[in-house]
């Protein structure tokens, strides 16, 4: 009982990496209607400037301080993502108003390549640290109902803070504010949007820039916890199903799909693993995400979605 | 001057439903068949053959199917490279495991393989559109990674999980030199092009045209979505499968399953994109940029004397990529293939500005 | 204010009209009722076509003609009611039997292919007859491409009555609005439908587009006897072209009867002109 347990714990917390990652793609969904294919991408950008930045300011000024490089790192960082945003959507966002979702999609398939290529030119294609004074070390807890107690990783509980919090404010400003009300209309109708005085090009660099600081945040957890490689962006695609899963639309149901999958994960592979040969983790994700595709395709908290003719 | 249709009239429906009703436009395709049969054979270098041409080809065979999924019925699909896996391994199995087995079946047999493979995997298409089909497309994708990795009777229990076909005959004749492979390829991609190419002008292109461009409205005038959508997965995997057969049997000859990854998959779609959507000229122009990007990329440094590692060169790859993609959306959504025939119509009227 | 009738050149005939409209009961429908979420589209609605007539449904915009049309053509189930046609009865159509069994559309949308030609456009509407399979369509020889050269010279008939010949390799997406609206016409002749549901052909054209409209679809019903079912909100066409008239309001029906009968209904006047109006009557047309 105690492994499954740790299991479940364990999924949990993968579950909420993943699911700040989806984070960013359901907030540029919800408020552009683009489908970010390069979500992913963006995470690894943002995560490859925080590593870089917090080790060359320090070589580059001259100072050793780890919180000093590691707040710079940051700053600079965020102004990286928001310099990205700008650039896509001036170069690409604004030439495809009103264009079909496949269309869109295919951009930011283009624009995710690109983003690998550019982001490894300009820091580098080798492995980094992050260190941002996460916790490595594990805890023990239930030390009297379970023998021995059950391990949890720190690290892993601060980053599931950290991605409520997120959720929280999301979901606050998306609800309650004007901004979002307006973000909300855009992912609609772009034209309808315009000529009714919405600045589209303005919420989109707002829009894209918040889904790229989310990105980095995601960037910095995963780094901090793998180390930041290319590999991330290929496990960072696990968001589409969380996103399929939760409702393209829904930001508490990225968080939920996330860990729905980030749990199923960890226990199919566990239970049904040894049957098959292991490496189910590689399309459980992708195959949870078709049958919920068949059964009910607007996800758990999506909206629905009608069409008129 | 040259380009014009004077004179070229039509007195039956049967004239004008021909392939290229302008007759210069036949004319170019007889020259161009005869170049790439005749000519091209003895003026090629092995090293153009392997790594240029035969890749060429055997991709824009896959592109076409893509093609007929994507552009031309709208289904978009993210897991091509694994159907070329599926017509890859079954056409090896049915090439090893029965005596005697001749080369053409296995690869019609790799393709059956494929086209069932494609029908299951089509069948969320009747259900869910967009966005949503790419999703579950990348489930048909991973799965069939797993799969060919780990099912140790797909790979005939090899225990490296590689696998290779040598000896490629037909009838006895022996296809072993570059250039024997090559016009192998050629002459079933010219066929398997003719073939696309009459079923995107008849009925059922009509069908899934129809699908693609308004599907509530093609079921009202009597199309059945499903036969219209399980009918462009299966043409369309069918297609994708040989194609996937001939990758491992004449270009790799050895191969694992990391062959027919995501990337293929990605490759491939952007081969369609840029060649042009819903158009089978299209798909050679895009097999041909993508497979001709990296090499000039690797020679224009060393023509103009820089030296760039492979590492940036890959990474200026990914970039070029990435921007020509946006770019193409961008200016000329329906790709090199429209450039293509912007540029016939402006020939029509040349030297005249209009 | 019938303009309309007053530039046409021929004016229509009492007993033409009359000559036309014997036929048994083609299409019928029982108290329908058509819900979305909160919203009452149909309410309880029951009308009757027959069969070579013209039948017009008429009423203020959001009144659910459109939404009659999508269920008797199977794109919207209604929740309650039921659909008989040629003695068939149905709780809900299916799209594509309702086209195998001979009705036709067009769409106030306009559905048109907009990737395609018009040729291919009109020929998507024979794909119901087209009999030959995938691999026969691939080699194009023999019975595939005499099938093929077959439907050819029945759509290039239809472009003729349609005198859209000039447009036939023109993608769709070209055209003016008038000529979409042929297309979409045309789409539907080439099904050879029984009866055709045509929703609001006439939006947007001017007098001489429209007159030309109305000769297309007079001369459909009295060539071939196709049963018409027409959406359509100017009045004189309404008034002039149609046997029996069906007016709805707020998804519930408040007329059914010739045009004569539907046009001095107080309901009616009231729907649209307001409650004021019914008390007077209007001025004598002619």
């Amino acid at each position: 009982m105690g492994f499954f347990l740790e299991t479940v714990f364990g999924g949990l917390m993968a579950g909420m990496l993943y699911a700040l990652v989806a984070l960013g793609f359901v907030l540029i969904f919800k408020a552009s209607g683009v489908f970010n294919f390069a979500q992913g991408a963006m995470v690894l950008f943002a995560a490859l400037a925080m590593a870089r930045y917090a080790e060359w300011f320090p070589q580059w000024f001259g100072f050793q301080s780890l919180v000093l490089a590691n707040l710079l790192a940051f700053a600079a960082a965020v102004a990286t993502m928001v310099a990205v945003a700008w650039l896509i959507e001036r170069l690409a966002l604004r030439r495809l108003v009103n264009q079909e979702g496949i269309t869109l999609l295919m951009a930011t398939l283009g624009i995710s390549y690109f983003l690998d290529g550019a982001g490894q030119l300009l820091f580098g294609s080798a492995t980094y640290k992050i260190d941002v004074g996460m916790p490595k070390d594990p805890m023990m807890v239930l030390e009297n109902t379970f023998q021995g107690g059950l391990l949890l990783s720190k690290e892993d509980l601060y980053a599931a803070m950290i991605a409520a919090m997120l959720v929280a404010l999301l979901t606050l400003f998306f609800q309650k504010t004007r901004t979002g009300r307006a973000l909300r209309a855009v992912a609609d109708d772009h034209q309808a949007a315009q000529s009714i005085g919405i600045p589209l090009a303005r919420i989109w660099v707002i829009v894209w820039s918040v889904g790229g600081i989310v990105a980095l945040v995601a960037g910095i957890i995963w780094g901090s916890k793998l180390g930041v490689q290319f590999s991330i962006s290929l496990v960072a695609l696990k968001a589409f199903p969380v996103v399929i899963l939760g409702g393209l639309t829904s930001v508490p149901g990225a968080i939920l799909g996330g860990l729905i999958i980030g749990v199923g994960e960890k226990l199919s592979e566990i239970y049904l693993g040894p049957f098959v040969g292991g490496g189910i983790e590689n399309w459980f994700a992708y195959v949870l995400a078709l049958g919920f595709l068949l059964i009910r395709p607007q996800g758990l908290f999506g909206d629905k979605i009608i069409d008129r003719v | 001057m040259f380009y014009r249709e004077n004179g070229q009239f039509k007195s039956s429906y049967r004239a004008d439903l021909a392939l290229f009703p302008v007759a210069q436009d036949r004319w170019a395709l007889w020259g161009l068949l005869v170049l790439c049969f005749v000519v091209v054979p003895f003026v090629a270098s092995d090293y153009l053959f392997r790594a240029v041409i035969t890749p060429f080809l055997i991709l824009s065979l896959a592109a076409i199917g893509l093609n007929i999924l994507v552009g031309y019925c709208g289904q978009i699909s993210l897991g091509t490279g694994a159907f070329m896996a599926v017509g890859a391994y079954a056409a090896y199995n049915l090439q090893v495991r029965i005596e005697g087995m001749p080369l053409l079946l296995s690869l019609l047999g790799g393709g059956l393989c494929a086209t069932a493979a494609g029908v299951l995997f089509g069948i969320p298409s009747l259900r869910i559109r967009g966005l949503y089909l790419a999703v579950a497309t990348l489930a048909a994708q991973f799965f069939m990674d797993w799969f060919t990795n780990r099912a140790k009777w797909v790979t005939n229990d090899s225990s490296s999980g590689s696998v290779s076909v040598a000896n490629l005959q037909i009838g006895g004749y022996a296809f072993e030199t570059p250039v024997q492979k090559y016009l192998l390829c050629l002459g079933i991609v010219v066929l398997f092009a003719l073939l696309a190419k009459n079923l995107v002008r008849g009925a059922i292109g009509r069908e899934w045209m129809a699908m693609r461009d308004m599907d509530v409205a093609a079921a009202v005038i009597g199309i059945r979505p499903v036969y219209a959508k399980l009918s462009a997965f299966a043409v369309s995997s069918f297609i994708v499968g040989v194609a996937g057969a001939l990758w491992g049997f004449v270009h790799l000859g050895a191969w694992e399953p990391a062959a027919f990854g995501i990337d293929k998959s990605f490759q491939l779609l952007f081969m369609v994109i840029i060649g042009g959507l819903g158009s089978i000229a299209g798909s050679f122009f895009g097999a041909a940029f993508i497979v001709l990007l990296p090499l000039f990329l690797n020679y224009v440094p060393h023509w103009l004397g820089l030296s760039i590692s492979t590492a940036t060169a890959s990474h200026l790859e990914h970039m070029i990529f990435g921007a020509l993609i946006v770019f193409f959306l961008i200016v000329e959504p329906h790709g090199l293939a429209r450039l293509w025939s912007t540029a016939r119509q402006k020939l029509r009227l040349w030297p005249f500005p209009h | 204010m019938r303009h309309f009738d007053d530039t046409m050149e021929t004016p229509i005939q009492e007993d033409q009209i009359s000559a036309r409209k014997c036929g048994e009961v083609i299409l019928d429908v029982a108290n329908i009722s058509l819900r979305f979420g909160g919203v009452n589209a149909l309410t309880d609605i029951s009308f009757d076509v027959r069969e070579h007539e013209i039948r017009a449904i008429i009423g203020p915009n959001g009144a659910g003609k459109s939404s009659m049309l999508n269920c008797i053509n199977g794109v919207y189930a209604p929740q309650q009611g039921r659909i008989t046609f040629r003695g068939q009865t149905f709780s809900h159509m299916n799209s594509h039997q309702v086209a195998v069994m001979g009705v036709g559309r067009t769409f106030q949308n306009l559905a048109l292919f907009k990737g395609m030609s018009v040729l291919d456009n009109i020929m998507s509407g024979r794909n119901l007859k087209i009999k030959s399979n995938l691999l026969w369509q691939a080699l194009r020889i023999g019975p595939a491409l005499r099938e093929e050269i077959q439907h050819r010279e029945a759509v290039e008939r239809i472009i003729d009555f349609l005198e859209i010949q000039a447009y036939r390799k023109t993608p769709v997406g070209q055209l003016p609005y008038g000529l979409q609206k042929r297309v979409d016409l045309g789409r539907a002749l080439a099904m050879e439908p029984q009866m055709l549901l045509l929703d609001e052909p006439m939006a947007g054209m001017n007098v001489e587009e429209k007159q030309d409209m109305c000769r297309f679809v007079l001369d459909v019903n009295e060539e071939f006897g196709t049963t018409v079912v027409l959406i359509e909100h100017d009045m004189g066409v309404v008034m002039d072209i149609s046997d029996r008239v069906v007016v709805l309001d707020y998804g519930k029906k408040i007329g059914d009867g010739t045009p004569q009968e539907v046009r001095n209904n107080p309901d009616v006047i009231r729907a649209y002109l307001g409650a004021e109006e019914a008390t007077s009557t209007k001025p004598e047309r002619n």
